[in-house]
Order: structure tokens, then C-alpha cells, then sequence
């Protein structure tokens, strides 16, 4: 199985005895660390797994994203301690005060206390082009948050989600939630892959996609 | 050359969807003394165009804002936006915390109050038009089925148009639940996810606020909205209560009367820890999630454990 290279500022470092993934950057949750580089853990973090699982994500480090349910800033610290200029966008206040004292050290993190379902919100803040979308937030029309949030995504930029099957309906089987959120999603995006998240984080899928 | 250049961005000025540093002073004064002082103001200002503005569509607002003479490179632009954003934001945690668990309270109470009188005008409603029509129904879709008739009388007239009054306050009441469906997910995420937005709301109001809900010991909990049992239980006129409002939650109401109980603490235990962790740690917690689905799963095996041994006693 050949690996997707990682991207740049992101690596396989030996942090406490072990081989894990890890970017350079102040600690934000209490994370093992090592020579200034900071262990990234895929139970933690939906794109931590993915990247763990070999997803072809397209990123290569530099980039500028737009971070849709940032929480505390968790993923988000890790993405921005990689990538270029980051928005963070979160909408509860409590996880958003935490995901403020995560940008803190982060010059080209953005924190933005908004709702991800209303763009227009803060259209006029985030900028056009960007690089990549990353998704996890946990509510119901996922796939509905991830096309109207498609405007601010570059033509070959990548957006990687997380389809959390219990968001959306906690009874039906996974398998048919994420049909029925692949089908909404290709109203505005092309699939490029697919696969279940499982071994770190149970009912989810990460998705790989491109604006069509 | 500047016909063509200056097009586009007149139309993006007059759209209303400019950026958030548009109209604002383009930089702090070079006299030392006072640049602290007009740093910060044009700081809130920004931060103030952060939260509230809203543009249609996203632009390239780094170069529009060297362009314009907002900032004099991508680097000092992002150097603003970073202390505009950090400061809106702020700001906004700072009132919706302190807000939003208030809000969610008048919330769920209006929509008991929409609920009730709803149901009042409506049952009155199609007593009257009963009166006066052929097949008339009952309760609200009665109610809203009259609400639809063309009056011909004076007293039509006023019979329709109360059933038009409970049909609207339904609405309301139905809107209300939209809006706590939103709210209580955003004020305490993991109560919201275990209890449904509803109960949650419902928990935080008769404790009296999520920091209150967070401090009542689990037992105290689950009998909340079971007051009158309880005081007649604390009188010595009759048993324990089991379970206040957390019946109306599907582990408790599904389970089978006999392990009712073990249902109401275990999920009381849990909805106690949910609420301490959105109050304290604001985080999503899945271990307390699927502690609670694991410990559901034995008590409900008993069910399956004594049909299997013939019936053998609930060890409650």
C-alpha cells in the first residue's frame, strides 16, 4: 500500500516511545510533545485520522483553509501550525473560547464565532480561493453545509469532511445516511474518496472532494 | 486601462458585500503617543464589522485591502484581520455565554405557554364552529381545518378567526421548538446530544441555568419536575419518586417498568456528567455517551435474561 505523501510541517515523529503523527507548535490540549513538535491524534481528530488512514487530502503545507466546527481548536491548531492563513469558524461559545486561546500563539489562525450553515455571515471576512475546506461539524444537513460553504473553495481545492452518521439521524443505519449525504454533496462537489473512519472514530466517514 | 479595472469593483462596493475593512480607517496615526489609543479603536471598529457584516459572496479580500490602502502588504493585512478577529470573537463568547442558557429558559417556558393556550383556544374554537359547520374536528387540526372556512355571519366570522389564532400560535409554539432545537446544542452540546435539545432545555430550566444544572448531585436530577412526588415522599405520604421529567427520555419510557429505575439513575448519572462537562470543559465528551449506550444495553438485557431463566426476579 503506498502512502500519500503527508504534508509539509507534518510528520512521523517518535513522541514518548511512540511513532506518531505531529506538527511544530505550541501544545493546545495537553498533548505529548517532543523537541517542539506536538503528537496529533487521530482518536481526537476526524483529519488526524484521515491523514492516519492514507487519504490522498491534497494538502502539501502552506496552504490556506477554511475550518468549518473547529470546536476548541483541537484539529484546527494542528492544521494551522502546517498550513497558511486559517479560519476557524465554530458556533458554540463555550468550545469557541477554548479555540481562542488555541489561536493565541497562531499569527494566521482566525477564530470566527459563526454559524457554518449562514456563509454570508462571513463571506466578508474569509477569502475566495481557498486551498482546502475542512469540515466536522456535528449536525444534522452536513452535506448541506459543505455545499453552500463550496463558494469560497477554489476550483482545484480539496474539501475534506467528516460525516458523522449520528448527526443526522441516530436510528437509520450509517450506510444509508452517508448515501443519502454523498447525493447531496454531489449537487456541488465531485467524490474522490471515500472511506469509513472507524478504527478511530466509529459511524464516520471521511470524504475527499472537489468542486465540480 | 482604468475603466475597465475600476468596473468590477464599483459593482462589488455597491452590492452591499464588501469586506470587513471597507470604510474603516485604513491605518493608525504615525504620532507614537496616541497609537496605542487609536490602535484599539480601530480595532473594535473592525471587530465590529467582523461580527456584523455580512457580504454574499467571498472575494479576495487580502488583495482588495492592499489595493485600497487598507494595509500595505498580505502580511499586514492578516496582522489586522488576526486582531479583529480575536477580538470579535471574543467579545461574542463572552455575551453569548453569559446569554444563551437564559435565553434557552424563556424559550422552552414560551413554548409550554404557546403549547397550553394553543390547545385552550383550540378546543374552544371547535366548540364554537361546531356549532355553526358541519364536521367540525378536534384540537389544533380542527382548528386549523376551520381556520381555512369562508365566514358568512358575525359570529362565523369571529369562530373562524379565533381557530385562526391557535393555528398561529401553534406555529409559534413549533417555531420556538425549532429555535431550542438550535440553541440547546450550542449552549451544552453533550446534554443536547444525550437528552434531545428538548429535555435539555427542559433540565436547565427547572434547575434554574446549566452552571445550576451542573452542581445538583445526579439523584437530585432525576427527580427534577418531580417535585410534588417528592415532597409528598419526604412527608411520609408516599414512595421514592423514580424518575421527574427524564421519563419522557426513551431509555427511561421504553424500558420495561420493573428496571425503570436502574434506567432513570444510570441516565441521570450520565446527563449529570454531560452537564458538568458543557458547563466546565464546553468539549463533546464520546466516553460519556458510550458509557451510558453500554450500561442502557445491560439493564435492558435483564429483560431478555429473565424470559430466558422463566421469569426470575429483576435485581433492582
Amino acid at each position: 500500500m503506498s502512502e500519500p505523501a503527508l504534508p509539509d510541517g507534518v510528520e512521523r515523529r517518535e513522541v514518548d516511545g511512540e511513532e506518531r503523527l505531529a506538527t511544530r507548535g505550541e501544545p493546545v490540549y495537553g498533548e505529548p510533545t517532543a523537541d517542539g513538535w506536538r503528537a496529533w491524534d487521530p482518536e481526537r481528530s476526524k483529519l488526524g485520522g484521515m491523514l492516519e488512514l492514507g487519504f490522498e487530502t491534497g494538502l502539501t503545507g502552506g496552504e490556506t483553509v477554511l475550518y468549518l466546527g473547529a470546536a476548541s481548536g483541537t484539529t484546527v491548531s494542528h492544521v494551522a501550525d502546517f498550513a497558511g492563513p486559517t479560519y476557524a469558524v465554530e458556533f458554540a461559545p463555550r468550545p469557541a473560547r477554548d479555540l481562542l486561546d488555541a489561536a493565541a500563539s497562531r499569527k494566521r489562525l482566525f477564530p470566527l464565532l459563526k454559524d457554518a450553515r449562514k456563509p454570508e455571515t462571513y463571506a466578508h471576512v474569509v477569502e475566495s480561493d481557498v486551498d482546502a475546506i475542512v469540515q466536522d461539524v456535528a449536525t444534522r444537513g452536513q452535506a448541506d453545509v459543505a455545499v453552500r460553504n463550496a463558494r469560497f473553495l477554489a476550483d482545484d481545492g480539496r474539501l475534506l469532511l467528516a460525516i458523522k452518521a449520528r448527526s443526522e439521524d441516530v436510528t437509520a443505519e450509517p450506510d444509508a445516511v452517508f448515501e443519502g449525504a454523498l447525493d447531496r454533496l454531489r449537487e456541488a462537489y465531485e467524490i474522490l474518496e471515500t472511506r469509513r473512519l472507524d478504527r478511530y472514530h466509529e459511524d464516520h466517514l471521511g470524504v475527499v472532494a472537489t468542486p465540480r | 486601462m482604468s475603466d475597465t479595472d475600476a468596473g468590477p469593483d464599483a459593482s462589488a462596493a455597491s452590492d452591499g458585500g464588501d469586506g470587513w475593512f471597507e470604510a474603516l480607517p485604513s491605518d493608525a496615526t504615525d504620532e507614537t503617543d496616541t497609537e496605542t489609543e487609536s490602535d484599539s479603536r480601530a480595532t473594535a471598529a473592525a471587530a465590529a464589522r467582523v461580527r456584523d457584516g455580512t457580504a454574499a459572496s467571498p472575494a479576495d479580500w487580502p488583495a482588495h485591502a492592499v489595493d485600497s490602502g487598507f494595509a500595505a502588504d498580505t502580511d499586514e493585512y492578516y496582522d489586522r484581520l488576526k486582531a479583529a478577529t480575536t477580538r470579535a470573537t471574543r467579545e461574542a463568547v463572552r455575551e453569548r455565554e453569559r446569554a444563551d442558557d437564559a435565553q434557552l429558559i424563556h424559550a422552552v417556558r414560551a413554548m409550554d405557554d404557546t403549547e397550553r393556550v394553543a390547545n385552550e383556544l383550540a378546543e374552544r374554537a371547535v366548540e364554537w364552529t361546531g356549532s355553526l359547520f358541519d364536521d367540525v374536528g378536534s384540537g389544533i387540526e380542527g382548528a386549523r381545518a376551520v381556520a381555512a372556512r369562508e365566514p358568512e355571519s358575525e359570529a362565523e366570522r369571529r369562530a373562524v378567526s379565533l381557530a385562526a389564532r391557535a393555528a398561529e400560535l401553534d406555529d409559534e409554539r413549533a417555531e420556538l421548538a425549532e429555535t431550542i432545537g438550535r440553541v440547546a446544542p450550542a449552549v451544552a452540546p453533550n446534554l443536547a446530544e444525550m437528552a434531545g435539545p428538548e429535555l435539555a432545555a427542559r433540565l436547565i430550566a427547572l434547575a434554574g441555568g446549566l452552571e445550576s444544572l451542573a452542581k445538583k448531585p445526579s439523584g437530585t436530577v432525576q427527580v427534577l419536575g418531580a417535585e410534588d412526588a417528592l415532597f409528598a415522599h419526604l412527608s411520609g405520604r408516599a414512595p421514592s419518586p423514580k424518575h421527574g421529567i427524564i421519563y419522557t427520555h426513551e431509555y427511561v419510557r421504553g424500558t420495561r417498568p420493573e428496571d425503570r429505575g436502574s434506567a432513570a439513575r444510570a441516565l441521570a448519572g450520565k446527563l449529570t456528567l454531560a452537564a458538568r462537562a458543557d458547563h466546565y470543559a464546553g468539549e463533546r465528551r464520546a466516553q460519556l455517551h458510550d458509557d451510558l449506550r453500554e450500561r442502557m444495553a445491560t439493564i435492558r438485557a435483564r429483560a431478555g435474561d429473565d424470559a430466558a431463566t422463566d421469569g426470575g426476579a429483576a435485581d433492582e
